[in-house]
């Protein structure tokens, strides 16, 4: 048990010892920065392949279809004739795009999404970069993303492009400012920015203390990533395909690698920060083990939501974010602040919380401050909400996106 | 330093794997082009009037109050960090520094500027 | 040569290299992606000097806030966005040549002047630099972190004030 939990770790140890034999020992660390950078990288690569068949296999299923089962054993082989195809068609550069830029965004929206696991703790000890401000790390990431769709939209020179891009990168803004206030609140709570501190103090999985910012999180996620039912930047409907419009072949292949990669990333820190990382439930398996199965569960909860909702439009979607995702987080924030000086996990640096009792009066204190909150949330948004359900039951029309976003002037 | 330097080791390998795989892509690829082929995808039709239109306000609203709120929070991340080790006081000063920009937030909401018009 | 210097010298020529090419480009879109490398230069700077935090915030405030506000701007404004051949100089040139080299050759002066401190062995890292800050927020510099929060206030009502379409 012991040795498959500290399995990659060893493996890792082994073959900088082999290595340190022939080469000086600054060498030996460089080669290992890098080669951790490689497989972690090509590890997101293969996750990008499985889980563009996963997530066309459950969508099919959920929507009464059998999903790919063509080439090979239920489909298993279609993302490899997938790539197959992607690298053998014709790379298109348009007309009048600026080719410099429009070139270049694919490649600058994937390396951020490969970033992302550089901090990200897969296992016990096993994290490449032991960042101490890791959480500002990963939104300051997100940034990256928003100059690189931008780059994209612009450099298409292509209506729908330029509109997906806007569109994608408000969408992104907007839904960062309630996934930063949670992270600060988890922050507060766990002491430190460093992802692995935040599992440290995870006695009891920080989903259960914080219930409604955990909602809310999985929720402002989907919506960062673009994903349904927030997927208005790429709305097929209106835009044919967003941002990537103009983009093609290999090109194209970029884009989705760094969507689902990025989609990848986000269940993995929703893991680290709410489900208690890669710290075991019960059944004793290896830590990474545990990481994996927890990340599949949030990605698979992300592709049932896309089986699920049908599209916003974008004012909803911007009006659902600004005037009750931020005003609740930020009061959430206020709230956690005072019930953490009162019943801190976390005093001068240290684990403050004894044994299965302190967990216990832990989680029914934060539990209880929730269930209180979630109430008066939903007492003071209610009638916002019935209005809503009235709107959904009348049948508003949705397909008023592109006159609402060109000015009339 | 030597997390910063495996950063460094991601972003070099994040550029050089979509560098590389794109160019594999150009070696593996036909190579016709034609203008036709060349032209901008609007659907298919001939694009109509110019491309770079005017776009509404509102985005730009948006983004501003992003940034704000933005700074905020990288005001507040250290406060979070430290409040372990602060009394009270910390308490009341995040208080008062939270009640302003939800002050704000509401002032921006009572002028309509949320809503999309 | 260390390896820190090697770094230190592709970020600068990165840095240099991108201001170079933000101001002679003459795609306005163009030159504020290369203010977004200048940025990005910047923040490696200030990791190597062991200013993780602070490294981070400059992406995370200077590259995803401020200069996506600026792209978002050109992106509102469909007669700079579209045109690529804008002119590189108007009639301010020389006057703005005399006012650059003036603050460029004050500059070079006070780097030069300054007696800089070396650090003895390799670069001092600060650690729990956020910490640290946090507690100086909290201490030392709380009336400038509770008129920070006024600044962004009156800065939010600016920006409401003066974007409402009216």
């Amino acid at each position: 048990m012991e040795a498959l939990d500290r399995i990659f770790i060893r493996i890792g140890e082994a073959f900088s010892a082999f290595l340190a034999q022939y080469l000086p020992g600054p060498a030996v660390t460089v080669i290992g920065m890098f080669l951790s950078a490689i497989i972690i990288s090509t590890f997101a690569a293969l996750t990008f392949m499985l889980l563009t068949w996963l997530e066309r296999k459950f969508v099919g299923r959920m929507q009464d279809r059998i999903g790919p089962n063509r080439v090979g054993p239920f489909g298993l082989l279609q993302p490899i004739a997938d790539a197959i195809k992607m690298f053998t068609k014709e790379l298109i550069t348009p007309a009048g795009a600026h080719k410099v830029v429009y070139n270049l965004a694919p490649i600058l929206v994937v390396a951020p999404a490969l970033m992302i696991f550089a901090v990200i703790p897969f296992g016990r000890d096993m994290v490449a970069a032991d960042l101490d401000v890791g959480v500002l790390y990963l939104i300051a990431l997100s940034s990256a993303t928003e100059v690189a769709i931008l780059m994209a939209g612009w450099a298409s020179r292509n209506k729908f492009s330029l509109l997906g891009a806007m569109r994608a990168v408000a969408q992104m803004l907007s839904y960062e400012v309630p996934l930063v206030l949670i992270l600060l609140t988890l922050v507060l709570m766990a002491g430190s920015m460093r992802l692995a501190d935040i599992v440290a103090v995870q006695g009891v999985p920080f989903a259960l203390l914080q219930p409604v910012a955990f909602v809310i999180f999985v929720v402002a996620a989907a919506a960062e990533l673009n994903r349904t039912p927030f997927d208005i930047p790429e709305a097929e409907s209106e835009l044919v395909a967003g941002y990537h419009t103009e983009y093609g072949g290999m090109k194209f292949g970029l884009f989705m690698m760094a969507e689902f990669i990025a989609a990848f990333g986000m269940a993995a820190l929703v893991t680290t920060v709410f489900l208690g990382g890669w710290r075991p439930w019960i059944v004793p398996l290896p830590s990474w083990l545990w990481f994996l199965i927890k990340t599949y569960l949030v990605l698979f909860v992300f592709i049932w939501f896309r089986g699920t909702f049908p599209r916003l439009r974008i004012d909803q979607l911007q009006a659902f974010c600004w005037k009750f995702l931020v005003p609740v987080t930020l009061v959430n924030v206020i709230v956690t602040g005072v019930v953490v000086t009162f019943f801190p996990l976390v005093r001068n640096g240290e684990l403050v919380v004894r044994g299965v009792g302190g967990w216990i009066t832990v989680t029914a204190v934060y539990l209880a401050v929730n269930v209180l909150f979630a109430l008066v949330v939903a007492w003071l948004y209610r009638r916002p909400t019935l209005q809503a359900m009235q709107q959904i039951q009348v049948g508003q029309p949705a397909g008023r996106g592109l006159s609402r976003e060109v000015q009339t002037a | 330093m030597k997390p910063y330097a495996v950063i460094g080791a991601f972003l070099v390998i994040g550029l050089l794997l979509p560098l590389m795989t794109v160019m594999a892509a150009t070696l593996l690829s036909p190579r016709k082009p034609n203008p036709i082929k060349q032209d901008i995808y609007e659907c298919g039709l001939k694009t109509v009037g110019e491309t770079w239109v005017q776009f509404k306000v509102q985005y730009y609203i948006y983004a501003l109050i992003f940034v704000i709120f933005d700074i905020e929070v990288v005001f507040l991340y250290p406060w979070a960090v430290a409040y372990n080790q602060l009394g009270l006081f910390a308490l009341v000063e995040m208080l008062i520094f939270a009640g302003i920009l939800l002050a704000g937030l509401l002032y921006a909401w009572r002028k309509g500027v949320l809503s999309w018009v | 040569m260390t390896a820190e210097q090697v770094v230190f010298i592709l970020a600068a020529i990165v840095t240099l290299g991108s201001a170079l090419g933000m101001v002679t480009t003459r795609s306005v879109f163009v030159g504020a992606l290369w203010m977004v490398a200048v940025f990005g230069g910047v923040a490696a700077l200030f990791i190597l000097l062991g200013a993780g935090f602070l490294g981070i915030v400059q992406i995370l405030v200077y590259i995803g806030a401020i200069a996506v506000l600026i792209l978002f701007a050109i992106m509102l404004t469909p007669r700079v966005m579209g045109d690529p051949q804008a002119p590189r100089y108007n009639r301010q040139w020389p006057l703005v040549a005399v006012m650059a080299s003036a603050l460029a050759s004050l500059l070079v002066a006070l780097v030069l002047r300054t007696d800089w401190p070396v650090a003895q062995e390799g670069t001092p890292t600060i650690a729990g630099f956020a910490v640290e800050l946090g507690k100086g927020f909290m201490t030392t510099y709380i009336l400038p972190f509770e008129v920070a929060s006024v600044l962004l206030l009156v800065a939010l009502i600016g920006a409401i004030v003066i974007a409402r379409e009216e």
